[in-house]
């Protein structure tokens, strides 16, 4: 690992520079790309950063860090069963216009002890704002059950992650985050997005991007299946009905 | 052995797809049925999105039905005459359903449409099967070996009909217009409910047509294989679902799950062979029946508007 390299660096950039009481963030990732390969099966990505001082730390407020990975967003339908006639059936709907596809926060501590509602309404980290943010486009009487149960769904899947007090911060200036992208991803660039914050107030911020994509023989058959969906569907049909003669004549030769 | 599918967009273990697919072609080749009633629950069961799930099913039936009539052709179990005026009739009524579809869709009600017209012809030809087999197997027992005296066929209102056709390897002189009819409705259904129809065309031929069962497998794969192809062709045009690596392994493990099961079906009596598709009917019947009266764990679902 080059890690103690990196953070030795990061320690002498945290080092008191010049004249100001500001904290601001320098930061990094192990990497800034992902390859997906066919025996692809998730994959961490290290956050680190530090804190860049002018001055002694204040007293009084601990420091805390948020440290947010967004996947693409894409529009969404949600719909409800309710039964009718002793039938389970899709009645009411509400149509999100984006959300995340996969989303994490990684703290260092509960995101209400640490997060002022004021600056969760201006960053959009907490799930809550998250998907308000994004939108909801028809209104159902009742659009907030919906929001709910997306956020509920996704979190079982673990599309949607809380990672509280997962967040390393050593010394109040140097800090780490862990995030495993799942297994489950698709192409797109993951936006990711560092929080100081004092008192529940945000003291700076910067975002970061971690571009997806996919290689070899997965980014050749994605591309072939969009860009020539005909040749590909008679590809998959040479391709089945080869291996259907193939098998009816193997199972010939080894039984005579 | 994990692999990432790059239209499916997830990792999923590769035995368990070749497992899966060997345990459907097992069936496809043993009942004549194309397995897309099974393929498709059981790849959204494992977490393939419905819309790749729907399209690579239908590839991997396709190869599947191929493997499974090689084998019946080998034996004379074709009747490609009889096969090719179903699929004509196939043709027409999946050009309708395609429509029935859209719409359906458009409503938003397109998995309740779904899920009734299953339990409504599943059950209804379930039970059918079940129970003439049972007969059938009951009164041959009590009889010995002596089999009930029969005509070589049964004079029914299908050859009143005109325009009558020699099908040979069937033995039948019947008219055009009833298989071409069924045809129609399996293509309609097919196209509307999104699977091969196979479950649908067998009980048909025998029971309506009066198909012997030696030859009802065969022709059903021979005419699976048409529409099941036309259906991945226009998934892999319209919306670019069809997972060619997906395929693959289902497809690898179904080629040999339907040479067994065609072996196996060499082996049993039709009357057995009968029976036990009808009790595989009877039972995903039942499983979609319940999903439709029990109250779901999760009322909620969410439905990406545009296909990752």
């Amino acid at each position: 690992m080059r890690m103690p390299g990196v953070l030795a660096l990061l320690v002498a950039l945290a080092l008191p520079c010049g004249a100001g009481a500001t904290e601001s963030i320098v930061t990094g990732l192990s990497q800034n790309r992902v390859q997906i390969t066919t025996n692809y099966d998730g994959s961490s990505i290290l956050i680190y950063g530090a804190v860049k001082r002018d001055a002694p730390p204040p007293e009084g407020a601990r420091l805390e860090v948020i440290v947010t990975v967004e996947g693409p967003s894409q529009p969404l339908v949600l719909r409800r069963k309710e039964k009718v006639a002793g039938i389970w059936i899709n009645r009411s709907s509400v149509k999100i216009s984006s959300a995340p596809s996969f989303y994490e926060v990684t703290t260092t501590g509960p995101l209400t002890d640490i997060l002022s509602s004021t600056d969760d309404l201006r960053y959009h980290i907490s799930l809550p704002q998250l998907i308000r943010a994004v939108g909801i486009t028809n209104d159902a009487e009742n659009a907030p059950d919906f929001v709910q149960a997306l956020q509920r769904i996704r979190l079982d899947e673990s599309r949607y992650r809380m990672a509280i007090g997962r967040v390393q911060l050593v010394e109040d200036t140097l800090f780490r985050a862990d995030v495993d992208l799942p297994a489950n991803l698709g192409d797109g660039s993951y936006k990711v997005r560092l929080f100081i914050l004092r008192g529940g107030k945000v003291i700076d911020s910067q975002e970061r991007y971690i571009g997806v994509r996919k290689a070899g023989l997965e980014r050749e058959l994605f591309n072939l299946a969009h860009e020539q969906p005909f040749l590909y569907g008679v590809i998959s049909l040479l391709l089945a009905a080869f291996a259907g003669w193939a098998a009816s004549a193997g199972f010939r030769y080894l039984r005579s | 052995m994990q692999i990432y599918l790059p239209i499916a967009e997830v990792s999923i273990n590769a035995f368990l797809l070749l497992g899966l697919g060997g345990i459907v072609g097992f069936l496809s080749g043993m009942f004549g049925v194309g397995g897309g009633f099974l393929i498709t629950p059981l790849l959204l069961f494992i977490g393939v999105p419905p819309g790749v799930a729907v399209a690579t099913g239908a590839n991997q039936v396709v190869a599947a039905s191929i493997s499974g009539m090689l084998v019946q052709m080998k034996r004379k179990g074709v009747d490609f005459v009889m096969g090719t005026v179903l699929l004509v009739g196939g043709l027409i009524g999946s050009f309708i359903g395609v429509r029935v579809f859209a719409w359906m869709t458009a409503l938003g009600q397109i998995e309740l449409f779904v899920q009734l017209s299953y339990v409504l012809f599943l059950g209804l030809i379930g039970g059918m099967m079940f129970f003439e087999s049972l007969r059938t197997i009951l009164r041959n027992r009590r009889q010995g070996v002596a089999l009930p005296v029969r005509r070589a066929h049964i004079h029914t209102w299908a050859h009143r009909l005109p325009l009558k056709m020699k099908f040979r390897v069937s033995g039948l002189y019947i008219s055009v217009i009833p298989p071409m009819v069924i045809g129609a409705l399996v293509g309609f259904l097919s196209a509307s409910m999104g699977v091969g129809g196979g479950f649908i065309l067998v009980p048909a031929m025998i029971y309506l047509l009066g198909v012997p069962t030696r030859v009802v497998v065969g022709t059903s794969l021979f005419q699976i294989i048409f529409t099941t192809s036309f259906t991945t062709l226009m998934h892999a045009v319209n919306s670019q679902t069809v997972d060619m690596l997906l395929a693959l392994l289902l497809i690898v493990g179904g080629v040999i799950g339907a040479q067994i099961g065609s072996l196996v079906s060499m082996r049993l009596q039709a009357e057995q062979l009968r029976i036990l598709l009808a009790l595989l009917v009877l039972a995903v019947c039942f499983k979609i029946a319940l999903d439709l009266l029990l109250q779901p764990a999760e009322l909620f679902s969410i439905t990406p508007l545009v296909l990752p």
